[in-house]
């Protein structure tokens, strides 16, 4: 990571593009606070990442990009257990998992075992779980990987939902062009830890003359170097995760 | 100013026994590790237990020595099922779940801890299963009810050490492979310096010294004190219970120090 700067406004759905290991995760990591950064600092909901992490974490929701739900509990439990330690009152926890099921559309499946549940319905819990308490921002890394395009829309048309009743910022990174151009409000393109593009997908098309995609934006950016891409174990995860979900 | 401090205090204890309490609801699905982990004290008692009682190679004073390393292999399997604890954080890496943890406003303390505790009330099948094979054996027990709870505490606190401490382990080398490897290097040091099938008297004496260092020597002690119906303490039990105490205190606040470098 080299010295990236960046800001988001609040209720804004962003997007964070680059090829593999132009740093993607890396700066997803420290704006959650599991990361720390070597030199600068950033506010999270008006909290610093490095002076108040607590006041981060109270405030945003995570979804990492492997699987985060626990298989050997049931739908409701992963959310019973994060809704305890989100400190929501007693008398609203039942309330609001209830709440998240039915809008993830997972009422039903609410007492299963997760590890019985499908792929896209893996997603939409993990993102039930990490919305319970309502987070002002809501990192997603490449929220849908490896799912098949139904479970893709349906993940989508949970989250934009979910900004319109809530107004929740979502913060998110992708390989999907197509997702950034059908969701995004504005995206960044980084290149080897580096901001390379910051705009409205309109905005950095016109920025390469008349005619041009987002796809010739991407290529033009973040370079077309096949050598790109992460390391051995990082991409291990990325497919095992790929197939778990998928 | 009190509620400043008190608010931390009770939210921790709050938060720890809360992933205890969602470490424990896994188990229902996982009937068959408690059957095999009942395999490994049934051979000590039963086979290596019963030749050394045959041979009186052991002088374990004034009771017999199948009474002797009762409490010693009851340590023995808490300290086995404990010390391999770690690989459940390490298989939590690499799925996703701990850094969503680590995002989430829980104390680390309270993380690594409540799985400590998960750790020590699974264990107590062990004590169960020493106990069931003491009573077929002969050993003579004591079954007071004080005793007992005695018991029950020791195991739960000897199982959340170990644990805690394969919580650390599995922190500083994050991979499965790396981690088996340095469990299979400390389970048997552990479990040989200390007292657990034979007195330290016998030991030489740099042996005598690190068993006295061991945490493993305090738990065989005070599980023999309280499980036994005449066994007199070496060290007395609230040194035992002190050692125990600070032992896994340091090792909880480490774990929390460490905790997070599983998310990188």
């Amino acid at each position: 990571m080299d010295s990236l700067t960046l800001s988001v406004n609040a209720g804004e759905v962003f997007g964070l593009l680059g090829s593999n290991g132009a740093g993607k995760t890396t700066t997803i990591k420290m704006l959650t606070t599991l990361l720390p950064p070597t030199s600068g600092g950033a506010r999270v909901a008006g909290f610093s990442i490095t002076t108040q992490a607590v006041g981060v974490r109270r405030a945003i929701g995570y979804v990492p990009q492997a699987v985060s739900v626990d298989g050997s509990l049931t739908g409701y439990e992963n959310l019973l257990i994060f809704a305890k330690l989100y400190d929501l009152p007693h008398r609203e926890q039942q309330a609001r998992i209830a709440e998240a099921l039915e809008f993830m559309n997972l009422t039903a499946d609410a007492k299963r075992l997760v590890a019985e549940y499908s792929g896209g319905m893996v997603r939409r819990l993990e993102i039930a779980q990490s919305t319970l308490h309502r987070p002002k921002v809501l990192f997603l890394d490449e929220p849908t990987v490896g799912l098949d395009p139904i479970a893709r829309d349906a993940v989508w048309k949970h989250l934009i939902d979910m900004r319109a009743n809530y107004g929740t910022t979502l913060f998110f990174t992708t390989h999907y062009l197509e997702e950034a151009e059908a969701h995004c409000d504005r995206i960044a393109i980084m290149h080897q830890g580096k901001l390379d593009a910051l705009g409205t997908c309109k905005e950095l098309e016109a920025s390469l003359g008349p005619g041009h995609t987002l796809n010739d934006v991407f290529v033009h950016y973040a370079g077309s170097a096949l050598d790109s891409g992460n390391n051995f174990r990082a991409v291990s995860a990325e497919r095992a995760t790929a197939e778990r979900v998928g | 100013m009190t509620a400043t401090f008190i608010y931390p205090l009770t939210s921790f204890v709050e938060k720890t026994f809360v992933i205890t309490e969602f470490e424990l609801r896994k188990l229902r699905h996982d009937f068959t590790e408690l059957i095999t982990r009942a395999l490994q004290p049934a051979l000590w008692l039963l086979i290596f237990g019963q030749v050394f009682a045959r041979s009186g190679a052991m002088h374990t004073g004034n009771i017999p020595y199948l009474d002797f390393i009762a409490p010693g292999i009851l340590a023995q399997s808490v300290l086995f099922v404990a010390i391999f604890y770690g690989i459940n954080v390490i298989w939590e890496r690499d799925l996703g779940i701990v850094q969503k943890f680590l995002a989430s406003p829980t104390p680390r303390a309270a993380l690594v801890l409540g799985k400590g505790f998960s750790a020590g009330i699974r264990t107590l099948s062990q004590g169960v299963i020493v106990y069931s094979l003491s009573l077929l054996l002969g050993v003579k027990l004591n079954w007071s009810p004080l005793a007992l709870l005695n018991v029950l505490v020791i195991v739960i606190l000897a199982a959340t050490l170990f644990s805690t401490f394969s919580l650390v382990i599995a922190c500083i080398v994050k991979t499965r492979e790396r981690f088996m490897g340095v469990g299979q290097v400390l389970t048997m040091p552990l479990f040989f310096a200390s007292n657990a099938i034979y007195p330290t008297d016998i030991m030489p004496g740099w042996l005598k010294m690190v068993s006295h260092l061991n945490p493993l020597t305090y738990v065989v002690d005070a599980l023999r004190t309280c499980m036994l119906a005449s066994s007199t303490s070496t060290f007395g039990l609230s040194l035992d219970y002190a050692v125990i105490l600070a032992t896994t205190t340091v090792l909880v606040l480490v774990g929390a120090r460490l905790y997070p470098r599983l998310a990188t």
